[in-house]
């Protein structure tokens, strides 16, 4: 029996790039350019490994986001996802993370799904916790933040490096697991896989396909109100000595001067 | 008075920094209630007592070492219905914020992740939050529902303000998912002796100019010097150089401590992104145009090896 493997991956602003908020301080997209989340790209790599280790198995990559974010969805199909699925609807925008994790679990469900595969965070956002609110939501068992993954005999298994401990989970599947940076260098796609992708499905569904109301989501129906967003001031221009022999008595000057010795 | 649901985070009883710090901006919201789990919950009481903890709610079970996060999810959910608090506070550590955020969408509330200040306002707690790696500031609020915010480590003071601290034993049943996700094994972090790096007032780090593993020893024995914890940059991470547990930046930890001393480290947004909301910056870097440079409030030009344990022994020194 295939094994059905949906990758959530997000359409970030370039964080090289000047990244702002807009006038209704959601993340303003025009400005930078956008990409496929770098951290997003380990989640693609670990579902290509777990599928070639599976006898029979499909990967579906989801994305939640504007026309643009069709793109991120390439660059996963040409790394050698089978085909995308793309939510999209004006209603969307300004949607905050409880919203997207709604909207992201009525489309892995209609989807159809054994295993969850999503990036440790978004790298806009920051916040890491839409894979636990997926496992929430989808009511299957949260395995996240590993740094090594592999799937045997429907059971996913891991290591998960916390604060104090690192630990070996597993669980069975159905399942949502989560990928850190550790887990392994995502590849480039080839030539051959940026043909292919042009001709692999990409299904296009809107919020009715979800059975979700305008009002569960956007800026309005959000969880969360941002009321201010001010650019942090630039720091006041520092001390810069040139080393000349004496650059580590002149900085522990300074460290004492500030009572940090 | 409201009262404020605190989510404890300790080991084997002893209470972590920044839960301490979460007792501290409870009280601007109302009276801070916490919760400890887990072996040794009961010996947390005295020292939440001591920084204003009315009451502590205890339960141990062998759930929360068994399997991952739901336990503590369904714990934490048991001790939201008893006291129908008026916000929950969630240390921001990767466990912390899933615990925080499973329990939100449960209740049916809005979830803030890391805060780097609340206050109490007129529509509820306003969080401050640093946005697009710290270049921006916002403020944030719930809407709907009762706010559940995770605060980052360094947010506010530990104050002493001596409260009741009554232990109260909480009832908890485990959902069905409670037992969903087995810890088969677990390895405790070695301890180097060192302050925690999320937790330090000061933190040293090294990267790419440190060129190799067997280098890090000067970065330590700075970090020693001045009782700091060591950091390492993406790039001396990804190089072998030093565990990834100790990786500053946007996939590793975020610190923001009094004092940041950056060496041989360029200052890519990535590694920005995690220590930009640093008090005072110091870098070390053969090259002034290195981006690092425009954030420092003191910044030396030249060769870590001959800066650093110049430094080191200066520092020495003048502890006598």
């Amino acid at each position: 029996m295939s094994l059905r493997i949906v990758v959530t991956v997000k359409y970030v602003p370039d964080a090289t790039g000047d990244r702002h908020f807009a006038e209704d301080l959601t993340v303003d997209r025009d400005d930078v350019d956008g990409l496929l989340s770098e951290l997003d790209e380990y989640a693609v790599e670990q579902a290509l490994q777990i599928a070639d280790e599976a006898d029979d198995a499909e990967i579906t990559v989801l994305t939640v986001g504007p026309e643009d974010a069709k793109d991120a969805l390439r660059k996963a199909l040409s790394m050698g996802a089978d085909k995308a699925v793309h939510v999209e609807d004006d209603d969307l925008h300004g949607t905050d993370i409880v919203g997207t994790s709604l909207v992201l679990a009525k489309a892995i469900e209609k989807a159809g799904f054994d295993l969850v595969v999503c990036g440790m965070a978004s790298t806009d956002g920051t916040a890491g916790v839409v894979p636990a609110l997926l496992a929430e939501r989808l009511g299957v068992p949260q395995v996240t933040l590993l740094s090594e993954v592999s799937v045997e005999d429907g059971v996913v298994k891991g290591r998960r490096d916390g604060d104090t401990a690192s630990e070996q989970v597993e669980a069975s599947l159905p399942a949502v697991v989560s990928v850190t940076d550790q887990s392994g260098e995502a590849r480039y796609p080839s030539f051959k896989g940026i043909m292919a992708a042009k001709k692999k499905p990409v299904e296009s569904w809107d919020l009715s396909d979800l059975g979700l109301e305008a009002d569960e989501v956007g800026l309005a129906g959000a969880w969360t109100v941002v009321d201010a967003a001010a650019e942090r001031p630039a720091r006041s221009a520092g001390t810069i000595v040139k080393d000349e022999g004496e650059g580590g008595k002149q900085l522990a000057e300074f460290l004492a001067g500030q009572k940090f010795i | 008075m409201a009262e404020v649901l605190v989510y404890v985070d300790h080991v084997d009883g002893a209470v972590r920094k920044p839960t301490l710090e979460l007792l501290t901006l409870a009280r601007r919201l109302g009276e801070p209630v916490a919760l400890a789990l887990g072996a040794g919950a009961a010996d947390t009481a005295a020292a939440l007592a001591e920084h204003g903890a009315t009451r502590v709610l205890t339960h141990d079970a062998a759930e929360y070492a068994d399997y991952l996060v739901v336990p503590k999810v369904d714990a934490l959910q048991a001790a939201y219905e008893a006291v129908s608090p008026a916000a929950v506070l969630v240390p921001s550590s990767a466990e912390g914020k899933e615990i925080a955020a499973r329990l939100a969408v449960r209740v049916g509330s809005g979830v803030i992740t890391d805060a780097t200040d609340l206050q109490a306002g007129e529509q509820g707690p306003v969080a401050t939050q640093s946005a697009f790696a710290a270049s921006f500031t916002t403020t944030t609020r719930v809407s709907k529902g009762t706010p559940v915010i995770t605060v980052k480590p360094n947010s506010a003071p530990v104050e002493s303000a001596p409260a009741a601290g009554t232990v109260e034993a909480l009832a908890v049943s485990f959902s069905e998912q409670a037992t969903g996700t087995k810890v088969t094994a677990r390895t405790p972090r070695a301890s180097t002796g060192r302050p925690d790096l999320t937790e330090a007032a000061i933190v040293v780090s090294g990267g790419r100019g440190v060129n190799g593993a067997e280098n890090f020893g000067i970065i330590e024995a700075l970090a020693d010097s001045l009782g700091a914890a060591v950091g390492a940059s993406r790039a001396a991470v990804d190089a072998g150089w030093y565990p990834h547990s100790n990786q500053v930046g946007q996939t590793g930890k975020s610190v923001s401590p009094q004092l940041y001393i950056a060496n041989g480290i360029s200052g890519a947004i990535q590694h920005r992104a995690g220590m930009q909301t640093s008090k005072t910056i110091v870098a070390v870097n053969k090259d002034a145009e290195a981006p690092i440079f425009d954030l420092v409030d003191y910044g030396v030009v030249g060769d870590l090896f001959d800066v650093v344990p110049q430094l080191t022994e200066e520092v020495n020194t003048r502890k006598g």
